[in-house]
């Protein structure tokens, strides 16, 4: 693609050096710090370092624990992800019509998004307290048994995949719910003409022409639900019970700045940023091909 | 011309030497983990003492949890630029003292001529904190586990207002209070602080081989012997019948007290003050001595809580100062003062007379059953206290285990076995930095 | 944005006769009141965690502590306010969230539009590299790094500082990369009579590409403000002294936990503090941000 430019020699070097400075320092001094640094046993104080190679990775990949915590962190992506979009996909389907007020439901819905994932946390906490919540009352008049969280692991992991699909529940409903109305009707209604019925409609025409949204919302709510639900982790549940809700950035927070074993959560921040790449990979591969200009 | 000059002179001089002569007090940097109210009475103290002479400044800042103070250290100390004092949790005790990093405080009083009669400390405090009698890191908030009971509960349930001694009687009493329509008959707070490192000391079981690490680098646990099974045992049934409940790791169960929903509930001593406070004009309470397991010898509790270390690197003249704080809270005056406001244990023998004398623990009972259960106990190799590295992964790794075994998923045996294990390669990670 | 096949197209055309004969008012209506019907209750489902956190504010400790639970604010609202307020030093802390809400916001944006101006309208040696690198850091959100570089601020000195809270969340290059994608589908015509004008290249930043890209601008001034207040990982470990943390993880202290009371009340009063101004701002920006962001995700 043709492209106009401007004939300056040092100006662009300008225009980019603030964030390639902010970059260098806080990106990638710290990464290759961190890849450094999983190399080596530390202690806490800095006074011995000793070079272990690839000791702490083969520490942690022959650690169940860690392995479990793999499971945790995709499981609880998979679960906030995928309940979430299908959640959101369905009730837009269901609400994509011409009405007025569209916009007005869209702010109603979106606001959540602004609210920290802790503090969604928080709220959810209170709701399923065992002691005060509203939950557990009200399903103590439907069933006997004790929804204490704080012994059973589900029942924790259940409380963080409603407190994030929650926070996240009006963005994805609202991007479905334009890329719904970017779909012409008449595509949809040719399609109802030639005998095809709703479900089918959906399945043929619609899914597939939102395809380009549900990648978007697919990858960022991946993103949000590995990363950025460390606050909710370490708010409400803290890893527990036992390690049910120890999602993989907890972990590393956790060995590094509570027990002190710095070595060893540098090594699980670098098979985190492994982790990223091959995400991010995909998805750039996957958004180049799909968009069209 | 001559007289401009020489008051050119005189100001220049004057200019130069006042800012050295009219010398701000000395700052001393105290960073700790206490909040509300204990924060108050921290700051409280610093404040006492900055009023009481004019050379040093200490300024107590609050730098967030245990952890999270631990952490600041260590990054202000690789930065080269450490606090003069930091509160460090007991669970720290091991990496402190292995990390080259700290001023040992019998050696800070020593260097700067100040006597404290070391003898004078409560046995288990002073054992926790030393290394060949000498005193490391200096005891400022310690407690120990004790039982708490709820009289109105025993009341509802028929039982005579007593606190239950051993763990036959819990068993009985909770029972009764769990067929009452007792929510919460018998909880804890801390699970393997009380449940098993307290346990294993107050019966003089070993917790770990090399006396508790207190005879060289621990390396293997010994949580798993017939005692410790024998005990998860016990609560492992409790959970299942119902007059067990657990309530969490650190001390999140402490809201069930709270709440007024347990009848009988173990936890650290320093609870008193916030259920004093919960409690009033709610429910009644007590206080008792951690419960016995019949058929095992006498042991005693031990300390938890926080001491203050002195960190390398900063000036004499600001060690001095650091000196003459520590003095100031070891006095009696100021131990009786801090246990009376905090409920902590009072540090020496001097200050829990003090406190007696005056008649605070007539007005307070429950404040002094802590002191009457460390006195009360035998303190032998097993129960000087626990030192491990990595200790707070150590105990992650056993309330672990615990959940599992109160949960069900796993027998009391085979958890133990897992916990110890688990901490066994954690204690080798700790002992390969310092070989 | 969906694209639609030259087949659809043909078939929308040919098939526009058959859909006016349809009888589409009925069945319009109908669809009309379920999609009402959903979008209400999906508010309502969705603001209902919020309106229960705002009514346990308004309530005294008892009313908290006691069930069943009550679904009517109460009468305790300006106490527990005030209580929240004075106990964890609320307006510092919001203060704290306020700077580096707009700090990175505005920091962020101004660094990105920069570097992406530079990357699309000019040719340089080393463009390439320049882009690799900035674009790398999509790979590695900050928890990844955390150890190290809390290591490199505390050598920097910028613990407990406002340097230290804001600098670090302006490395990655989501901004830059937005601002790119929007940039290459302006047309070259543009640029051109920009340049036939003999307007400079700041010039044309200035007075061309900056009133084009408010939308783009607005919505990542939403979505930086948002993350930049809620950040709760990163003022977690740079920041130790209370009077310098966040609100979000300022106010972590008056979370029940322990053995301190169950003040519920106060603690959802907090809460509800803390999470208004980025609401606000969403609410009052929703227009551009989700403009801004549909537009870009193409």
């Amino acid at each position: 693609m043709k492209r106009t430019v401007f004939r300056n020699r040092w100006l662009p070097w300008a225009l980019v050096a603030p964030q390639l400075a902010v970059t260098i320092v806080f990106f990638f001094w710290p990464a290759f710090d961190s890849v450094r640094l999983s190399l080596y046993r530390a202690s806490p104080f800095g006074d011995r370092m000793i070079f272990v190679g690839t000791g702490n990775f083969e520490r942690l990949l022959a650690d169940p624990a860690y392995f479990r915590s793999i499971g945790t962190s995709f499981l609880f992506s998979a679960l906030v992800t995928v309940v979430g979009l299908a959640v959101a996909l369905l009730l837009a389907s269901l609400a994509n019509a011409k009405i007025r007020g569209l916009a007005i439901y869209r702010t109603l819905l979106l606001w959540p998004y602004g609210i920290a994932p802790a503090i969604a946390g928080v709220i959810w906490l209170f709701i399923f307290h065992p002691s005060f919540g509203v939950l557990p009352y009200v399903l103590s008049f439907v069933t006997a048994y004790q929804f204490n969280w704080f012994l059973k692991g589900w029942v924790a992991l259940i409380l963080i995949v409603v407190a994030a699909i929650w926070k996240q529940f009006g963005y994805n409903l609202a991007f479905y719910l334009a890329g719904l109305q970017a779909i012409p009707g008449s595509v949809l209604e040719a399609a109802s003409v030639d005998g095809a019925g709703p479900i089918r409609r959906f399945f043929a025409i619609t899914f597939p022409l939102l395809s380009p949204v549900t990648f978007f919302l697919f990858t960022l709510n991946m993103t949000f639900s590995f990363f950025e639900t460390f606050g909710l982790v370490h708010a409400v549940t803290q890893g527990g019970p036992g390690d049910a809700t120890s999602i993989l950035v907890f972990r590393a927070w956790k060995d590094g700045f509570e027990g002190l074993q710095l070595g060893y959560s540098a090594a699980q921040s670098v098979i985190l940023m492994l982790l990223v790449i091959a995400l991010t990979a995909v998805q750039f591969r996957f958004a180049e091909k799909k968009v069209t200009y | 011309m001559k007289r401009s000059t020489l008051s050119v002179l005189v100001s220049a001089v004057l200019l130069v030497a006042l800012p050295v002569t009219a010398m701000a007090a000395t700052e001393i940097q105290f960073w700790h983990a206490m909040t509300a109210v204990l924060g108050e009475r921290v700051s409280d103290i610093a404040t006492k003492f900055n009023a009481s002479q004019s050379e040093y400044v200490v300024k107590a800042i609050n730098k967030g949890t245990y952890a999270e103070a631990l952490n600041a250290a260590v990054a202000a100390y690789r930065a080269k630029q450490p606090p003069h004092i930091v509160q460090v949790y007991e669970v720290g005790t091991q990496t402190m003292l292995s990390s080259g990093a700290v001023y040992p405080v019998y050696q800070l009083m020593k260097d700067n001529g100040i006597t404290i009669d070391w003898n004078d400390l409560i046995g288990p405090v002073k054992s926790y904190y030393s290394t060949g009698g000498n005193l490391y890191s200096m005891a400022f908030n310690s407690s120990t586990p004790i039982l708490f009971y709820n009289k109105d509960l025993f009341k509802k349930a028929g039982l005579p207002d007593r606190a239950p001694t051993t763990w036959d009687e819990i068993e009985a009493t909770a029972k009764k209070l769990h067929a009452a329509g007792v929510k919460c008959a018998y909880s804890s707070a801390w699970p393997s602080w009380v449940l098993v490192e307290n346990m294993h000391a107050y019966h003089d079981q070993p917790f770990s081989d090399h006396a508790n690490g207190f005879d060289g680098l621990a390396t293997s646990l010994k949580i798993n012997g017939p005692f410790g099974v024998k005990m998860m045992e016990l609560l492992a049934r409790g959970a299942k019948e119902g007059w067990f409940t657990y309530g969490g790791r650190a001390n999140k169960a402490e809201a069930l007290m709270t709440a007024g929903e347990c009848g009988i509930f173990t936890t650290s001593s320093a609870y008193i003050g916030n259920l004093a406070r919960a409690s009033e004009g709610k429910f009644t309470w007590s206080t008792g001595f951690l419960p016995r397991l019949a058929g095992y010898p006498q042991g005693n509790s031990i300390i938890g809580g926080a001491t203050l270390w002195v960190m390398k690197g900063a000036k004499p003249e600001e060690y001095k100062g650091v000196a003459q704080f520590f003095k100031y809270v070891a006095s009696t005056e100021n131990q009786a003062w801090w246990a009376g406001v905090t409920g902590y244990l009072p540090l020496t023998n001097a200050a829990a007379k003090a406190l007696e004398a005056s008649g605070h623990y007539t007005k307070n009972p429950n404040q002094k059953t802590a002191v009457n259960q460390m006195n009360s106990g035998k303190n032998t190799p097993n129960s000087q206290g626990i030192r491990l590295g990595n200790f707070t992964s150590i105990r992650d790794a056993i309330e672990e285990q615990m959940e599992h075994i109160f949960s069900g998923n796993k027998t009391a045996k085979q958890g133990l076995d897992d916990a110890v294990a688990k901490s066994n390669e954690i204690l080798k990670e700790f002992a390969a930095l310092y070989k | 944005m969906a694209s639609t096949s030259p087949v659809a197209s043909a078939g929308a055309v040919a098939t526009a006769e058959l859909a006016s004969r349809l009888p589409a008012a009925r069945r319009r209506d109908l669809s009309g009141v379920i999609a009402h019907a959903i979008l209400v209750a999906s508010v309502f489902v969705l603001a209902f965690p919020l309106y229960y956190a705002f009514v346990i504010s308004t309530q005294t400790l008892d009313e908290v502590t006691s069930l069943p639970p009550k679904l009517v604010p109460s009468t305790n609202l300006a106490q527990n306010y005030a209580d929240a307020w004075a106990r964890v030093k609320m307006g510092r802390l919001l203060l704290n969230s306020a700077i580096v809400a707009l700090a990175v916001a505005v920091g962020k944006i101004a660094i990105s539009l920069l570097s992406a101006f530079a990357i699309v309208y000019f040719n340089f040696r080393g463009k390439q590299f320049v882009f690799w690198t900035i674009f790398i850091t999509l790979m590695m959100p900050v928890p990844v790094r955390i150890v190290s570089t809390y290591q490199v601020i505390s050598v920097l000195g910028w613990i407990d500082t406002y340097w230290g809270l804001t600098v670090p969340l302006m490395a990655s290059a989501t901004g830059t990369f937005l601002f790119r994608q929007f940039f290459q589908t302006i047309p070259d015509s543009l640029a051109e009579a920009a340049q036939l004008d003999g307007a400079g290249p700041l010039r044309f930043l200035w007075s061309f590409l900056l009133p084009l890209s408010k939308a783009n601008i607005a919505a990542l001034f939403v979505i930086l403000f948002v993350y930049g207040w809620n950040d709760y990982l990163w003022p977690l470990i740079v920041t130790n002294r209370p009077e310098m943390r966040t609100a979000v993880i300022g106010i972590d202290s008056l979370i029940p936990r322990t053995s301190q009371l169950p003040e519920w009340n106060v603690a959802m009063a907090a809460a509800m503090m803390v999470l208004l101004p980025p609401v606000v701002v969403i609410v009052v920006m929703q227009r551009w941000f989700v403009k801004g962001l549909i537009e870009t995700e193409k």
